[in-house]
Order: C-alpha cells, then structure tokens, then sequence
C-alpha cells in the first residue's frame, strides 16, 4: 500500500512539471517521423521485396526501427526522468519526511521505481498503438512485436534502475543525470569491446543484449541479465540510502 | 521510578553516542519524556541537537544506545514506532509544486491513516494550524510563516504521541512567532513536544523541562520550575554551562 502511495506521488510529480510532457511530446514527433519514414521505404521496395523467395515483413522493417530507436531515446530520455527521484529529494530536503513516516527504505526505493515505469509504461503504449496501425494494412508480426516490447521493456527497467542508483549518489540532479547517461552509454556500447575469441566483457553490453529481443529472439540469458541488471542496480539504492543512515 | 512513570514515557532514549568519522557528535545522551510535556533542548550551535534530533526520528542510526516511542524500540521495529512520532526538521519538507491539501493527503497515506478517515485527519489539522482557507493553495505559493504551519500539519496529521520540533520559530515574523507559540502550547495539552531552539524566553515561555547539551553531552536536565525556585536564570545557566 505505501508503495502505491510513492508511486502515485512520483507519477504526479512527473505529470505537474513541464519536462514530462516536453519529453513524451518529443518521443512521438521522433518516433512517428522514423516510423513514416520507414513505411515510406517500404512502399518504395515493396515490388522487388516480392521478387524474393523469402522477403521480409513489413513488421521486421518498420516496427524494428522503431523499437530500436525507442530504446536510444529512453536512454537519454531516462537520466533527465530519474535525476530527480532522490537527488532532488536530497536536495530540497524532503527525503526526511519520507524516511521520518512508518516507510521502509525498500518501500521508497521500490515506490520511485515503479513511478517512473509507470510513466515509461504509457510511452511504450503509445509506441504500441503506432505499430499497431499497421495491422489495418496487412497481418502484423505479432511475435516480433512483443519481443520488442519485452525487451524495451526490460531495457528500461536497467535504465531506471541504474538512474535510481546514481540518484541516490548525490544531491545535485545535475549530477545524476550527467552521470546515469555517461554511465549507460558505457554499458550501452561495451559490444564495441568484442574482440571476438575469450572476450566476455561484451556480454554485459545492453546494447547487444536489445539487439536480440530487437530482431524477434527471445534469449533467456539476455532476459536474465536485464532482470539481474536491474535488481542489482535497485539493491545498490537501497543500500546507499540505508547506509545515510548508518554512516554518515 | 513507580509503574505509573513507567507507563507515561512516550520517548524514552538510553545512553546514545554517534561518532562521525572519529569525531563524537554525541556521547551518552539519556532523555526522557513523559506524556503532556514539553521538553526544551537547548545548546550551541554544533552541540549534538540535531543529530540527537536525527536519531529520535530514526534518520540516523545511533552507533550505541537504544530509544523507544511508545515502548516500541525505534531500532527494532521501525515502522511501528514512527507511527507514534511527528517530526518538523529546520527546514520544512515541503513538495512546492503541491497543494497544501494534496500533500497533507500524501502524508496521511504514508502514516496509514485509513481511507475514509483522511478527509476528516486533513481537515482536522488544518483547522488546528490555521490553514483552512489555504488547502487548494500551492505550498510554493505560501509565506514562511504559513509554510511551517504546514510543516507542523504534517508531524500532527497522525495524531503523534510524540513531537519533535526543530527550531519551528525560525525565521518567523514576532506575529507569526507568537501564533505558532500558541500552536505548540495548543499540541501539548494531546502529546509530548521535544522542542529545539536558541531562543532562551521560548523555552521559559513554552517548556516544563530543558535539557541543555554541549559539546555532545547533556550539561543540564533540569525542570524549569526548579530553577525559578532557586532563583537561577536560564540564561546564566547557559551561559556558564556551554562556555566550559
């Protein structure tokens, strides 16, 4: 029950400031521009695509694009969402009236978390209901397309939680912004460090991980390092907020 | 100490001491406080009040000693204990871009008040702080002095047993000084107040007791009608205590 007092605080919060709505309106003109440019190509190759044996759909060269240009959005996007989760709080002083209530510190942490995937939540619905107009065209990929949404999704979550965590290392927003995104473009493109036999560092990579659930493969590595990504991150912020509290 | 004193302590903290990087910020600090009074911790600045203050609330926890609310150890069971407590740091925590209904709705729900009974807690400790006509105004919007009464309805919507105040006067106008004197004075006759000030007439004014701490120790803990019978004034005690 607290949690859901936290979360519908943080989804309020978002939604009475401007940049949410700046950021969301930014995200659709971005995406629908890629997404009409796509179609646009497609109609363009569809008479030689139907000379092939064994073209692809339509699904795979719109909707993919887009989900893969949804996910470099969100990673900029995030760091500016996430800053304010506890570094703000830091920095007005109001994380005291939450840590003075009958709240556990999870509860907090918890409750920020799903806030903004909350909100994420709505900006992938609408990226859905983009895709989705297509259906009136033609039979949609429908695997495809819930792989991609799967793993937006879960990228996402790596996101917000590693933004969660370095939010909770400061209380200059700023900061935290600055740092979350430095911080997940390193992880985004450790692929780059793939030096083909007995490198392993690529394999925490969010990027190549994307890519999987970007192209229609449902990994259950890719699926559980995103999940461990994210509760690692979550973990580490409750700890350093538990630790205000024990060492300061 | 008879089983009737036992039973009206509402706080009571044992023997606490927090370092910060090998410097002590407070050493063995032991306080009590009984049901309806109102105790004034008064010392320097960097004395210990406010990382005593800190630890009452649960914001940090002590490096030894134990404290209770209600009987409820506060490092034990966290939770149930911070439902006894009210606590208004220096700077009130304040979400600006709320109205002052909306946050004290919030802060309702985080003390689990129940769902039908907020409307009624809301309205309630408006009423008590003067904000009545001021619930659909943004808390950004308002006056100093309104914002800390506001910072006062959030320690009192829950109906404490115990409030702990941290310099509430500050940077108030003599008015507003005066009515929110009149405010805690108003608190006290329903929970204990833990009052923290530099301000020596508010403690002669408001307090039964005054605990005056320096250099991390309580040098004094004493009630107030004793001193006045002795004839001792407040602010030579002080003086003479916090200058060692």
């Amino acid at each position: 029950m607290m949690i859901g007092t936290i979360v519908s605080k943080e989804l309020r919060s978002l939604f009475v400031s401007p940049l949410a709505w700046f950021l969301l309106v930014l995200m659709q003109v971005v995406l629908t521009w890629v997404f009409l440019g796509r179609l646009d190509a497609y109609l363009h190759v569809q008479p030689q695509l139907q000379q092939i044996a064994n073209p692809p759909g339509f699904t795979e060269i719109i909707v993919t694009p887009v989900f893969a240009m949804a996910a470099l959005l969100l990673l900029m996007i995030i760091p500016l969402l996430a800053m304010r989760l506890l570094a703000e709080e830091r920095k007005n002083r109001t994380l005291i009236l939450l840590i003075s209530a009958p709240v556990s510190i999870t509860e907090i942490v918890l409750g920020k978390f799903l806030g903004v995937m909350l909100f994420i939540a709505g900006v992938m619905i609408l990226i859905v209901m983009l895709s989705m107009t297509l259906s009136a065209g033609g039979t949609m990929d429908s695997g495809l397309l819930i792989s991609n949404v799967l793993g937006l999704f879960l990228v996402t979550c790596c996101f917000v939680a590693l933004g969660l965590f370095i939010s909770s290392l400061t209380m200059q927003p700023i900061i935290a912004a600055l740092g979350t995104l430095g911080v997940l473009l390193c992880f985004w493109v450790l692929d780059i460090l793939d030096s083909g036999q007995g490198s392993w560092i690529h394999y925490f990579s969010l990027l190549k991980h994307f890519k999987q659930f970007n192209s229609g493969l449902l990994d259950s590595f890719s699926i559980a390092y995103l999940v461990l990504f994210t509760l690692f991150f979550i973990a580490l912020a409750i700890r350093r907020l538990d630790g205000d509290r024990l060492h300061r | 100490m008879t089983d009737h004193g036992v039973s009206s302590l509402t706080l009571s903290a044992q023997h606490l001491s927090r370092e910060y990087s090998h410097t002590i910020a407070v050493h063995d600090v032991t306080l009590q406080l009984r049901q309806g009074e109102i105790l004034g911790l008064l010392g320097p600045n960097g004395a210990g009040k406010s990382t005593t203050m800190h630890m009452l609330t649960g914001n940090l926890a002590p490096n030894s000693g134990r404290i209770e609310i209600c009987g409820i150890d506060l490092l034990d069971n966290p939770k149930s204990a911070k439902a006894h407590l009210g606590y208004l740091p220096e700077i009130p925590p304040l979400y600006m871009e709320m109205t002052v209904d909306e946050f004290l709705i919030f802060v309702a729900k985080l003390h689990r008040i129940h769902k039908k009974s907020i409307v009624q807690a809301v309205e309630c400790c408006k009423r008590r702080c003067g904000l009545m006509d001021r619930g659909r105004q943004l808390i950004g919007t308002l006056s100093k002095g309104l914002q800390q009464r506001v910072g006062i309805a959030q320690a009192i919507i829950h109906e404490p047993d115990v409030i702990i105040l941290d310099e509430p006067t500050a940077g108030l106008d003599p008015n507003q000084v005066r009515e929110m004197r009149q405010l805690i004075r108003a608190l006290s006759q329903s929970c204990s107040i833990v009052l923290s000030t530099h301000i020596l007439s508010e403690v002669e004014n408001l307090c039964d007791r005054v605990l005056i701490m320096n250099k991390g120790c309580i040098v004094l803990d004493q009630a107030l009608a004793d001193l006045q019978q002795k004839g001792t004034d407040l602010e030579t005690v002080f003086i003479r205590l916090t200058q060692i």
